[in-house]
């Protein structure tokens, strides 16, 4: 597969590479593994196969053999030789087509899935890009060749329900780990007030600006390791979200872990997000 | 039970708070041990400076439970990890400032460092990145108030109670005192980190 376009941010990226954070390697992988896994299962490939994921601005591939694609994630625009193609199904493309994914009209992040999966050299474990470390291959960029690998039979769906992503993301949290390093009045204002999705968001974590969470206590947190979906609170009080490409320890407090993270990588900058707090 | 408190982390983690990192040390031996023997399921075992963080747990409010019940392990401060032998040239631009307030010569400022045992405490910040415990308390050492753009790869360091070398080129604010060749992340070597926690450290001049 060629890159005939990479857009401004498309990287490779499959369920990314548990099991090393104690050596200081992120999770890494699909920023909407839910999206990656059907376009993997659209084309007959295992849900861990690795695909492309596309950053609001499109891409354009060509396939040199004929083969099945699927686009899933963020609604996009597909063309395959210029002709429109469904979005969510299955898709032949003849060899040498360019397949031309437009700008993400719903969302952020769009997976193509190809049959047989992108078949670049595994680096522990996992064929994803790491933007924090920089493992796993490089983003994409125009020229790229990607290996396919050998294709199963795809899937014989023809709808998928796709569903608009929400104007106000609600996102369960659970309260904790260092919720004591927080006034109640921070608590109150994470769990009551709204929050807004910031433009330096990014695969590491999805940043919020609205009411500053205050500390409690003065003083610095000794290192220690943090999940994906922490909330963390830096000195500035606004929270960061912690997704795929998170830093294994942190010293900034987490006052508190979203249950799913998976909504926020459609989450467009401006989103309006409301916090839940989840019975335990 | 002594020396550690639990905390659940979100729906499947786990933070064991620990005492001192002398019981982080221990707790994580015996995490490793018990996940080998499989008597523990969970996708990281995760140590911090103060903390022992368990990832992809299904039930942590059962695995707590669990837990409370073992015998604590003993946090005897003596590191039974493979001893690993890093040949630091000392020349770090901070090498000066670090005697200064040691209020020592360099010469001796190198032996202080040069002769500690230290051990991984935990890695982070970046792949193979480890934090070296094994200063006493009162060697502590200040970050720089400003981090430099750009720190070589192989950059020994110190900051806080903590020795540390830079596997790649990053910024970074802790003061340089020497320099290796050593290899410190390969990710086509088993485990690809040279210095995984437990393992003990001599900074040896080259």
């Amino acid at each position: 597969m060629d890159i005939v376009r990479a857009g401004p941010l498309t990287t490779v990226q499959d369920l990314g590479r548990p099991g090393w954070a104690h050596l200081g390697v992120p999770r890494s992988g699909a920023l909407d593994p839910p999206a990656l896994r059907l376009a993997n299962r659209l084309v007959g490939n295992a849900e861990d196969a690795a695909g492309l994921e596309i950053t609001a601005a499109g891409c354009a591939v060509r396939l040199r053999k004929a083969g099945t694609f699927a686009l899933t994630g963020a609604l996009a625009r597909v063309t395959v030789g210029g002709r429109p193609a469904c979005y969510g199904v299955p898709v032949a493309a003849p060899a040498g087509a360019v397949v031309e994914v437009g700008r993400a009209e719903y969302g952020v992040r769009s997976y193509l899935a190809v049959a047989g999966g992108i078949a670049v050299p595994p680096v522990l474990g996992s064929r994803s890009t790491d933007t924090l470390s920089g493992l796993g291959p490089a983003p994409l960029r125009d020229g790229d060749v990607l290996p396919i690998g050998p294709a199963a039979t795809p899937s014989t769906v023809d709808f998928v329900p796709w569903q608009a992503p929400p104007a106000v993301l609600e996102l369960r949290v659970r309260l904790g780990p260092r919720r004591d390093w927080f006034t109640s009045a921070a608590v109150e204002a994470l769990l009551g007030t709204q929050y807004t999705v910031s433009a330096v968001s990014n695969r590491v974590g999805a940043r919020l600006s609205g009411a500053a969470l205050a500390r409690a206590r003065e003083g610095e947190l000794p290192s220690e390791g943090v999940v994906l979906g922490a909330v963390q609170v830096p000195a500035s009080g606004q929270p960061l979200i912690f997704l795929a490409d998170h830093p294994t320890t942190g010293g900034y407090p987490v006052i508190a872990v979203v249950d799913d993270v998976s909504p926020l990588a459609q989450a467009l900058p401006g989103t309006t997000v409301r916090f839940h707090g989840s019975e335990r | 039970m002594t020396g550690m408190r639990m905390t659940e982390v979100g729906r499947a983690a786990l933070l064991i708070e620990c005492a001192d990192g002398d019981h982080v040390e221990a707790w994580r031996a015996e995490l490793w041990r018990r996940r080998e023997r499989g008597e523990l399921s969970v996708a990281e075992i995760v140590p911090g400076a103060r903390t022992v963080l368990l990832d992809g747990v299904t039930d942590p409010a059962d695995l707590a439970r669990r837990m409370a019940e073992w015998p604590p392990p003993a946090a005897t401060g003596t590191a039974e990890g493979p001893l690993v032998t890093v040949p630091v040239v000392y020349d770090g631009t901070d090498l000066p400032w670090v005697a200064e307030h040691w209020e020592l010569s360099t010469e001796d400022t190198v032996d202080r460092i040069a002769s500690a045992e230290f051990r991984v405490a935990f890695c982070g910040f970046s792949p193979g990145f480890a934090y070296l415990a094994g200063l006493p308390a009162e060697w502590t050492v200040p970050r720089l108030a400003n981090p430099r753009p750009k720190v070589p790869a192989g950059s020994v360091g110190l900051a806080g109670e903590y020795a540390g070398i830079y596997p790649t080129a990053s910024p970074g604010g802790w003061r340089l005192v020497g320099r290796t060749e050593r290899v410190l992340f390969d990710v086509d070597r088993d485990p690809p980190a040279l210095l995984v926690p437990g393992t003990r450290v001599r900074l040896v001049p080259a």
